[in-house]
């Protein structure tokens, strides 16, 4: 009777490892592995990853509700108009449940850069998103360069520091 | 007659046994099925599911600043921070 109970408490164990591997089992993006697909619905045209080959494209995971997002906006409004001309393509890809609470966000916070919409979060689990905001910048060849996540104005010189050592068009 | 007897006795009382065991351990793979998938469940939410969580309905007090300041305690008393809704707006990384 005991081995049987040992073998239930087993049979247990390893359906439980199973099934929690089974819920995480994508691997975390790394610099250097080639980017997973951004294929949405936008909020000016949809967006594409792929047509961005060429661009340094600086991805950004964002939602209505996460506060250093908001913090966010207004650097990627600069980096956009700054570098933009130089190759640097901002996309916002946004992961509220509910279109709505991005549209009202969006209303309070301009944003002047590519934005896209994806209520299921199919590229975040993609891109194992790990906290928000996160943000992966892709080279014009299309490889992960930086994966970087949370964003306090102390990182803002880090982070264009790294957009510009990154861009296609030098000066 | 009495060998006969007391074998006959024993398979009976095996006999019994057996399918005691049987249901006792179909029960314990049921069970453990159950108890496998609902740990399953225990999963926390993605970084970007969390959007609920961060709502201020979802925290426990009514005073944002008091609850700041209780956290703040509560981290340096005992060395821990979390549970009290989503970290630095759900950033994950206060």
């Amino acid at each position: 009777m005991n081995k049987l109970i040992g073998g239930g408490f087993a049979v247990t164990a390893v359906l439980a490892a199973a099934l929690a591997f089974a819920t995480s089992n994508a691997r975390a993006v790394e610099p250097g592995q080639s980017a997973p697909a951004i294929e949405l619905a936008g909020r000016a045209a949809p967006v594409n990853l792929e047509r961005l080959q060429g661009k340094l494209v600086y991805v950004d995971f964002w939602a209505s509700w996460c506060g250093p997002c908001r913090q966010s906006f207004p650097w990627m409004n600069e980096m956009q108009a700054k570098y933009g001309p130089r190759g640097l393509q901002v996309v916002g890809v946004n992961l509220d449940n509910n279109s709505d609470d991005a549209t009202k966000f969006l209303s309070q916070v301009p944003a002047s850069f590519a934005v896209a919409f994806d209520p299921k979060g199919d590229t975040a689990r993609r891109y194992q998103v790990k906290g928000m905001p996160s943000s992966v910048l892709i080279g014009p060849d299309g490889k992960v360069l930086q994966v970087h996540t949370g964003f306090r104005d102390d990182q803002r010189a880090a982070l264009e520091a790294a957009i510009v050592a990154a861009l296609p068009v030098a000066r | 007659m009495s060998c006969s007897e007391s074998q006959f006795d024993d398979g009976g009382l095996t006999g019994r046994a057996s399918v005691r065991s049987m249901v006792l351990s179909a029960v314990l793979v049921v069970v453990s099925a159950v108890v496998a998938v609902m740990l399953a469940g225990c999963a926390a939410p993605a970084a970007w599911e969390k959007g609920n969580l961060a709502k201020p309905e979802m925290t426990f007090g009514h005073d944002a600043l008091e609850q700041r300041n209780a956290a703040h305690v509560y981290a340096s008393k005992e060395n821990a921070s979390g549970g009290t809704g989503v970290g630095g707006g759900g950033c994950g990384c206060n």
